[in-house]
This record gives C-alpha cells, sequence and structure tokens, in this order.
C-alpha cells in the first residue's frame, strides 16, 4: 500500500528540525532510516500528518569512540557500526554480533541503532544490546538536551522517553574495559524476520578471574526488551562455573514473559530465552579466553 | 515537492507527492521499469537499487524525496553499449536466473557488496545477499555469478574452504 498523504520537511539544522517537531507536535514523526517507520505507514499503521527528515543533519551523522563512550548519531546506519574501525575490538563483541543480524544486509544500510531504539519494538535488536551495554539515549527537549538511561528509555511497546514535540539526538555506550566481551544470540525463522528470541550478553571480568560486572537482557520477551537483573546479580562477583550459568539461564526463562504467536509458543520462548542467554555467557566467556565454556561442538 | 536526481548518469526533475516510494518513482515517473516491484515490504530485494556509488537500498523503502540531489544506479545502467557488464555476463554464464523478476535486485546488491569486498569470500556472498530472495534458481548459481564477477571462481577458489 501507498502512505497517507504527509508534509515533508528536511531541515538543513537540528534547531530547524526541533522547531518542526515542537510546531507539530503528536502529528510529526522523525524520519531517519525509515526502515520500520515506512513499512509502518505502507500498512497504515502510522499516519503521521507530518515528516521532518533529519538525514541533512550533518551533526546526526556517524559513530565514534569518544572518550568514555561509542557515541552514535541519530543517523548513523546499522552498516557504518558494522563496518567501523573497531568493530573487531573484543570488547565491542555484543554490538559486533547484533550489528550482522539486524534485519538483513541491505535493510542496514539504510536503517539507524537510534531508530530502532526509539521504535522500541518488542522483538528489536537493538534495544536489548542497550539494555546489556548500559547505554544511555541523548534527547532534545524544550529545555535542551537530557541524557536518559536505557532503563528508563524503554517505555512500552513502541513507546519511549521522546515525548511530542522532542527527538533523540543520539545514543551512548559506554566503552567496555580490557576485560570485557559480549555476544548476541538471535533466533529467527528466516533473515530479516524478528526475533523469535534473542540474548544480549556482556560480561566484564576482575584480575582473579571473578565476574566483575554483566548485562543481561531479552528481546521478544515482553512488552519491551527485558533486563535479567536477577542473572545479573547472580554473575556478580563470582566465579564464572557450568552452575553459575546454568543458574542465570534459569532466571531469563523465569523473566521472560512472550507472547504466543506464528512464531512459538509461550513456554518454547521461555525456554529459548534460558538457552540463548546460557549460549551467549559462553560464548562471551569463551572469547575472554575462559575456554572451560568454549562450545561442545566442532569448531571451524 | 520536485525531486531531482541522477538515475545511471542522466538527470530527471518530477514534480511528486512526498509519499512517492523510490520504486515507484523510477518505475512510473521515470519510466524505468528494470526496478522491480517484489514484496513491496522489504523483504524481498526485488527493488535493489544503489544510490550514490555504493549504498544499495530497497527502493520501496524509501521515499523518493530522500533521495532528492543523489546518484542512483539501476539495473538499466549497468550494460554499456550494448556489452553487458561483467556481473550481468556473470550471471548468464553461471545460469545465475530463471524467471529474471529477482535479478536487478541481485545485481545492484552485488554492485555495493563487490564495493565494499571486492575479494568476498562464498560465506561473503552468501552473507552480502542475505536480503534478496529468490524464488527459482536455489542461490548456488548466483553466488557462482557474483563469484565470477568478483575474480574469485576457479579451481584455486573451488578447493578453498
Amino acid at each position: 500500500m501507498i502512505p497517507a498523504a504527509f508534509d515533508y520537511f528536511r531541515p538543513s539544522s537540528t534547531d530547524e528540525a526541533f522547531a518542526h517537531l515542537q510546531q507539530h507536535g503528536p502529528d510529526a514523526r522523525v524520519l531517519a532510516g525509515g526502515q520500520s517507520l515506512i513499512p509502518a505507514m505502507r500498512f497504515r499503521l502510522a499516519r503521521p500528518a507530518v515528516l521532518v527528515d533529519i538525514n541533512s543533519l550533518t551533526d546526526l551523522r556517524g559513530a565514534r569512540v569518544d572518550g568514555k563512550v561509542l557515541a552514535i548519531g541519530a543517523t548513523a546506519r546499522d552498516a557504518e557500526i558494522e563496518r567501523a574501525p573497531w568493530i573487531g575490538e573484543r570488547r565491542w563483541s555484543l554490538i559486533y554480533d547484533v550489528s550482522r543480524v539486524v534485519a538483513d544486509p541491505v535493510v542496514r544500510q539504510m536503517g539507524t541503532v537510534v531508530g530502532s531504539l526509539c521504535h522500541n519494538d518488542p522483538a528489536g535488536d537493538w534495544t536489548a544490546a542497550a539494555l546489556a551495554s548500559r547505554a544511555t539515549v541523548v534527547i532534545r527537549g524544550k529545555s535542551g538536551a537530557r541524557r536518559v538511561p536505557i532503563d528508563e528509555f524503554l517505555v512500552d511497546s513502541f513507546a519511549t522517553a521522546v515525548s511530542d514535540g522532542e527527538m533523540a539526538l543520539g545514543a551512548e555506550f559506554p566503552v567496555p574495559d580490557d576485560h570485557t566481551a559480549g555476544s548476541y544470540q538471535k533466533v529467527e525463522r528466516k533473515v530479516g524476520d524478528f526475533a523469535t528470541a534473542a540474548a544480549a550478553v556482556q560480561v566484564s571480568l576482575n584480575a582473579d578471574g571473578t565476574i566483575r560486572a554483566a548485562g543481561i537482557a531479552l528481546s521478544a520477551a515482553g512488552p519491551t526488551a527485558v533486563r535479567v537483573d536477577e542473572a545479573e546479580r547472580l554473575l556478580t562477583g563470582q566465579y564464572p562455573t557450568a552452575e553459575l550459568v546454568r543458574a542465570a539461564s534459569d532466571a531469563a526463562s523465569k523473566r521472560s514473559a512472550p507472547q504466543a504467536d506464528q512464531r512459538g509458543s509461550i513456554e518454547y520462548k521461555k525456554h529459548l530465552a534460558g538457552v540463548l542467554v546460557a549460549r551467549g555467557l559462553r560464548e562471551a566467556l569463551s572469547r575472554l579466553g575462559v575456554q572451560a565454556f568454549a562450545h561442545s561442538g566442532v569448531q571451524a | 515537492m520536485k525531486v531531482h536526481v541522477k538515475v545511471n548518469g542522466v538527470g530527471y526533475e518530477r514534480d511528486v507527492e512526498p509519499r512517492t516510494l523510490l520504486a515507484y518513482f523510477l518505475r512510473e515517473d521515470c519510466r524505468l521499469t528494470g526496478t522491480h516491484v517484489g514484496c513491496d515490504t522489504s523483504s524481498c530485494g526485488c527493488c535493489v537499487v544503489v544510490i550514490d556509488g555504493d549504498r544499495a537500498v530497497k527502493s520501496c523503502t524509501m521515499f523518493a524525496a530522500q533521495a532528492d540531489g543523489h546518484d542512483i544506479l539501476t539495473v538499466e545502467g549497468l550494460a554499456e553499449g550494448g556489452k553487458l557488464h561483467a556481473l550481468q555476463q556473470a550471471f548468464w554464464d553461471q545460469h545465475g536466473l530463471q524467471c529474471g523478476y529477482c535479478t536487478p535486485g541481485m545485481l545492484l546488491t552485488a554492485i555495493a557488496l563487490l564495493k565494499h569486498q571486492p575479494n568476498p569470500s562464498e560465506a561473503d556472498i552468501r552473507a552480502g545477499l542475505a536480503g534478496n530472495l529468490c524464488r527459482c534458481t536455489g542461490y548456488n548459481n548466483i553466488v557462482k555469478a557474483v563469484q565470477q564477477a568478483a575474480g574469485t571462481l576457479g579451481p584455486a577458489a573451488a578447493g578453498a574452504s
């Protein structure tokens, strides 16, 4: 279907974009990559009267490691993350994994990380990764820019802390230390499908081999991506053992609150959430050289 | 609104509604029907065109307005003077198509893929074409065609893992 008619603005400054959004309030939507918004408009699930295209705003482009954060601008494409010069560093392995499984490789040429966070699909990939990474979203509002932790940002399905008239300028992912690795585990029926279930895992080790910090989040496990607080608590301060991984996996199954659909039953998806957290932990630990947790399967 | 684009090196200026999708702009306003519309919902990749030389996009999921001021390459722009582009010739040689409906999208996705990865492995090609669906050939010959165009198809490549 062809989308309903709308007025199109392509401002040349962030101030101008913000002014349009302030003027049109709930009738306006920001157009970044459009890979969720345009299909939604075509299905008439979304009928914004005004689109504010932010693709000309040079200050919102790109993804840069800037001191203590990876700053991802509102129009930085998934493909830019996939090809970033720093993406091969072990510390970014969670982001590396995600950047290769979001949608499909052509959609990733247009789709944006920040747009995905703002869309807040319950089965999105970046939302789970942002939770596990403890990212922050920078929102421009009437009183200037504010930084909102991802846990507060993800309000409900397709709803975020970005209010009418506001816009997300970017996202900030803390730069993990040298002893950090992650993994993203996603089960999808086909390339480009939303996750049946997915788990984002990030683990940092102390010098003595105990877990200093853990980020564990699930996608397709509730109205938004969810943090598995219980698993994070269990893991922190402990030596990684098979029993500990099993306990974190059980906590993830328990925390998962999926909906039954054509991708699977509630029981199956809850089980899968646990399996994927266990796989993610083993992979992240393996990347950190904790070989006891390497996959037992045949290595390439 | 006015949209100016360069398609295959030729300038087009058209007055369209903002809601005009790039695929329809190319087909109906520019009369370039080589770009196919398959699923119309960004799943199949039949409508892929290349923007600014190296970016493959699904033109059913982009507004023509967003392409304003940009260079677009479509399947019509591949052959030169009646001579097939090396990638088209490779699809011919390897029997990389049957009905041909997905072929323009496959070709344009592969053009961008080879810009970013001039020497792709078979796995790179399979991963890079994962957003393009073909319902006839079963992909093997499409992958071989891209390998041929990249110069990586041969006895040496066949033996590598």
